[in-house]
């Protein structure tokens, strides 16, 4: 029967966990594609390792030998029910069927990292459990900083930060102190088994709820009228097993989904694109600016034709030379976790962003700065090849620390690229294109120039950072003897 | 036919109810937490009736009944001559599905048959159980589907809105019921078994009385007495039942109403099977069970799946651990309340507040008035003793001559199928051929959207037995994603488990959950029953694509060493 939950209490923390951590707050690479990975790095996170060691997670277990990843079909427990030694805490799909995955050890379900219907890979975390209540807020608050607090099924209520610029983990989300079937409160409230359902979903304190239903029990519609959601029409009830229910009810203040267009059809995302989707919905609490820089490639592309016999590619030349400005700019290569301080990242990691069949990746070329153009294109190549088989390793697609995007060969001229959670800029390449030049003297030539367009997060890097980043950054391209040294 | 049919209706509502109701206070011998207390219907021959009633609707029942008789061969045309100095070889108290099983093949072994019935022909399965339960379960699966809109979509359908006409669900199960109870009379009346009305009680040794209440008793000599009587709704005392907000399962297949919010008392067969028919109507639904987890009697493993699909995800939620100490029926302007103890401490531990409760704790058996007394046997909780072979057992424990208890009265196994099963296996020894039933390889099911079913033992019932005698357990799975008229029909959802012995190849158990459960697992009661190995049976080939590729795949992962001799027994050589 089912494989056992793999929890293990979490290593007492080391100092140089910092950075980790930092990715973990900082969650996906942009594009990254299994928003699951960054659970990888939760392990670290510990401030306090005494009370830490209490606090156990729970991880995606190997259910055959042939599983490298498993897709969480549903969690049976809910964070803060308490779990017994045995029981059945989520349902895993591995290539073959669906296991129920059982704990090994008593404890609460404090925070659930991957929601329903995503991806981890085995190993990864995908649940965190406390030993008591007091330790669920801080193995919360863990959960949150993951950024990934959500069960994808649970309405995004929580993942919309307040108004006010608060931090996030602020967002409420009202513990469910008391279990259902005991609530001896003063006042007995008495709620239907689906307005309990209902409740917990959309993560509404019951006791705040006046019944309207016979002898004043608390209805369904009660609890969705609370919630702001106009009543499913009464068909959508019981039946459908649930995948990801696509009921999403924000709260009050977000508006109605627009009504379909009859004869549309809805598919829902994969794995990969619900990842992108959410990081990209995190991106929007990053303050960006961008600024543009015209490029001449002429030597660049002179250099390309020369060492391309030799393996190389345009995106390792790319790569190389912004890592090699951004050893000179060490700011545009650091990242803003908490918005209280600066990350300095020790290497740098340029990621790449591909376009892979219906969603997006971002392959790593770690220490783009130190490896020789010959040895990145090697790389890069066999990074491409493990992509297209699905079998980049965590690290391989979320240890970036600034983002490279090229969409020239396509004939994009310029665009605009939006920073992924996490890293402190992002670079989008346009085409090189025969352009007409004037110089100071007046005179008029053809040359090719490409726009490069640099997002950043305004919290660390400022105009002048970026633009001086840009400056030297044409200077190496302009002047490429540098890069095959 | 329409003239039978709004008889019998009427016959049965009215005085039935009263009646009823004196019956369960009656009973209150315990029997809460048998898991097997779902009632099936395994009709046996029942064919014989459709087979009567088509296409000769309007003729008359003799002429029907011949033309039916004479398609049988020639022994079963009538009813046989009794021996010498009996009024009747045979005489069946009861006739509900065990006794029709019984008369029908005792008829066929040449017996002269009498059955007596105090009530209507068919029992509870047909009149108050499994047979009118499909009819409900066949429209909440209906609309279910229509319900899912996810479900819809997959395949491109779309429908505006599903509703439904209470009254009309109702009929649907009482017509159902109507009918299945004609064929069950027809059936009987064809082969010439007399139908004795009245109650029926023990005289002494081979000798029984019917007769209605209030009428002169008729006193019959027969060889052999089968007592089948069957069972009752168990209601635990503290429980008043009403018959309106406080039910039985035998009121609430009449759909009298659709409470909004039902509690369910035990999640059994029976509390599950309604549970899936009131939800698609629309109720909320609160389980009670008192151990600590639903639906014991199930497979550990299919259980948690069963929870996961038919439970979670539906307008229901639970107490377990609990007892319902006291159910006040709604009345004055108050709800149905109901107070619930704590199963182990008896500490009260919450109060309920509900529209409804259906009382599914189980079922009593209905022994009373039998005169058991006069061939000195005492019931146990209300169960009549007997031993392997359906004989009854006195109170000295002594096997009492020529009387036999089949059925829920004598609480082997709880299950329709089981009581013709057994009475066939009575009607056997009877005429001198020893027989002994095989209850491991009696299948099972519950009638939920989707189906669970089972034969043989559990996997921590197996693991037990294996333990104790020293062979080994291994465990077998397939999912029903993997099969291709399950994907096609958007019913992925599922699992089929084997238990079985990989020294010798032997099937100890089969589990399944899934669509259609209920009609696969005869492929593997059968083997069990015909003690095939999973080395031989997983040759048999399966048609394509069809469900039934879940049980051939799960017989083909099975792994049985390959060592095995075909000596299976030690031989001296």
């Amino acid at each position: 029967m089912a494989s056992s939950l793999l929890s293990r209490p979490s290593p007492p923390c080391n100092t140089h966990t910092i950075s980790f951590s930092y990715s973990l707050a900082s969650p996906l690479q942009w594009p990254s594609r299994h928003s699951s990975f960054l659970k990888f790095h939760l392990r670290p996170y510990q401030r306090n390792p005494s009370v830490q060691a209490k606090i156990r997670e729970i991880f995606m277990p190997a259910l055959s030998s042939t599983m490298t990843e498993g897709k969480i079909v549903s969690w049976i427990k809910s964070e803060g029910d308490v779990l017994s030694k045995g029981e059945s805490v989520v349902v895993v799909e591995s290539d073959k069927a669906d296991m129920d995955v059982e704990t090994f050890y008593d404890g609460i379900l404090a925070a659930i990292v991957v929601g329903e219907g995503e991806t981890a890979p085995v190993g990864a975390p995908i649940g965190l459990l406390a030993e008591t209540e007091e330790e669920i807020a801080e193995a919360k608050a863990k959960g949150a900083s993951s950024s990934n607090t959500v069960p994808s099924s649970a309405p995004p209520a929580p993942s919309f930060p307040p108004p006010s610029p608060v931090s996030g983990t602020v967002s409420s989300s009202p513990k469910k102190v008391a279990l259902p079937p005991v609530s001896d409160g003063p006042r007995k409230i008495v709620a239907t088994p689906y307005a309990k359902k209902l409740a917990k979903q959309h993560k509404i304190d019951i006791g705040s709820i006046v019944g309207t239903g016979p002898f004043n029990r608390i209805t369904p519609a009660d609890i969705e009228a609370a919630a702001g959601i106009a009543p499913n029409s009464s068909t959508s009830n019981a039946g459908s097993v649930n995948v990801a229910s696509p009921a999403p009810s924000p709260k009050t203040a977000a508006p109605a989904p627009p009504p379909s267009i009859p004869g549309s059809t809805v598919v829902p995302f994969t794995t990969m694109q619900a990842a992108v989707s959410k990081n990209m919905f995190d991106s929007l609490s990053v303050p960006t600016f961008r600024v543009g820089y015209p490029v001449m490639t002429g030597a660049l592309d002179a250099l390309y034709e020369k060492v391309k016999p030799k393996g190389v590619t345009m995106t390792a030349l790319l790569a190389k030379a912004a890592a090699m400005a951004l050893a000179q700019h060490p700011v545009v290569n650091a990242s803003c976790k908490d918005g209280k301080n600066f990350t300095y990242n020790s290497s740098i990691n340029i990621a790449v962003a591909v376009a892979i069949n219906g969603g997006l990746i971002t392959p790593v070329l770690q220490d783009a700065d130190k490896l020789d153009l010959y040895l990145l294109s090697q790389r890069w190549k066999e990074l491409v090849d493990k992509a297209r088989a699905k079998q980049l390793q965590p690290n391989e697609y979320n240890s970036g620390t600034f983002t490279l995007s090229n969409l020239g060969m396509f004939g994009v001229d310029r665009f605009d690229a939006i920073l992924p959670p996490g890293q402190g800029a992002i670079m989008a390449v346009g085409a090189s294109k025969p352009t007409v030049v004037a110089d100071g003297d007046g005179f008029f030539s053809v040359k090719s120039k490409m726009l490069v367009n640099v997002t950043a997060d305004h919290r660390i890097v400022y105009g002048a950072d970026l633009a001086a980043f840009l400056q030297t950054f044409a200077k190496i391209v302009e002047n490429p003897e540098s890069l095959t040294l | 036919m329409q003239a039978s049919i709004s008889l019998s209706v009427s016959s049965h509502s009215s005085p039935a109810a009263s009646t009823k109701s004196v019956r369960t206070e009656e009973f209150i011998c315990i029997n809460a937490l048998k898991p097997a207390n779902v009632r099936f219907c395994g009709l046996r021959k029942e064919i014989l009736g459709f087979y009567a009633l088509k296409g000769f609707d309007s003729r008359p029942i003799e002429l029907s009944g011949r033309r039916s008789s004479r398609k049988l061969s020639a022994s079963l045309s009538e009813n046989g001559v009794p021996s010498k100095g009996f009024d009747y070889d045979l005489v069946i108290i009861g006739a509900g599905v065990g006794g029709h099983g019984a008369a029908l093949h005792a008829v066929e072994k040449g017996l002269k048959t009498a059955i007596i019935e105090g009530d209507v022909v068919g029992g509870t399965c047909v009149n108050r159980g499994c047979v009118p339960s499909k009819a409900l379960l066949a429209v909440s699966g209906r609309m279910r589907e229509f319900q899912s809109e996810q479900h819809l979509k997959a395949f491109g359908l779309q429908v505006s809105s599903a509703g439904y006409d209470r009254q009309g669900v109702a009929d649907h199960a009482n017509n159902l019921a109507s009918k299945i109870r004609n064929n069950l009379t027809n059936s009987l009346k064809s082969l010439g078994v007399d139908i004795l009305t009245g109650v029926g009680t023990i005289l002494g040794p081979q000798k029984v009385k019917y007769g209605k209440v209030g009428f002169s008793d008729n006193v019959i000599t027969a060889k052999d007495i089968i007592i089948a009587t069957g069972s009752v709704p168990y209601v635990p005392k503290g429980i008043e039942v009403d018959g309106k907000t406080v039910i039985t399962s035998d009121h609430a297949l009449k759909l009298e109403s659709v409470p909004e919010w039902m509690a369910i008392v035990g999640s059994g067969y029976i509390g599950l099977e309604f549970s899936d028919v009131y939800t698609a109507l629309g109720s909320e639904v609160t389980f009670i069970e008192a151990l600590d987890q639903l639906m014991p009697g199930f497979d550990p493993e299919i259980g948690k799946l069963a929870q996961r699909v038919l439970i979670n995800p539906r307008k229901i939620d639970y107490h377990t651990g609990v007892f319902a100490s006291k159910i006040t029926p709604a009345k004055d302007g108050k709800p149905v309340i109901i107070e619930l103890i704590d199963a182990k401490t008896k500490e009260p531990k919450d109060t309920l507040e509900v529209d409804a409760a259906l009382i599914a704790t189980g079922r009593a058996p209905f022994t009373k008035g039998l005169g058991l007394e006069n061939i000195n046997v005492e019931t146990q909780r209300g169960f009549v003793p007997v031993d392997e072979r359906m004989a009854v057992i006195d109170k000295n424990g002594k096997l009492v001559p020529h009387v036999y208890c089949i059925g829920d009265s004598n609480g082997k196994m709880m299950l329709a199928h089981a009581a013709s099963a057994q009475g066939i296996s009575v009607v056997e020894q009877v005429c001198g051929k020893d027989h002994v039933l095989n209850h491991l390889s009696i299948p099972a099911a519950c009638f939920t959207h989707p189906e669970i079913s089972m034969v043989g033992l559990t996997e921590p019932q197996a693991r037990e037995k294996g333990a104790n005698e020293g062979f080994e357990v291994s465990v077998a799975k397939t999912s029903f994603k993997a099969n291709t008229k399950a994907l096609a029909e958007n019913e992925g959802e599922g699992l089929a488990k084997l238990i079985y012995r990989p020294d010798n190849g032997e099937i100890l158990g089969v589990h399944i959950f899934g669509l259609h459960a209920a009609d696969l697992i005869h492929e593997a009661s059968n083997a069990i029953t015909l003690g095939t190995r999973i080395q031989d049976i997983k040759f048999a080939v399966h048609a394509h694509p069809t469900l039934s590729e879940v049980l051939d795949e799960l017989f083909k992962s099975a792994k049985v060493s390959s060592v095995s001799s075909p000596i299976k027994e030690p031989v001296a050589v």
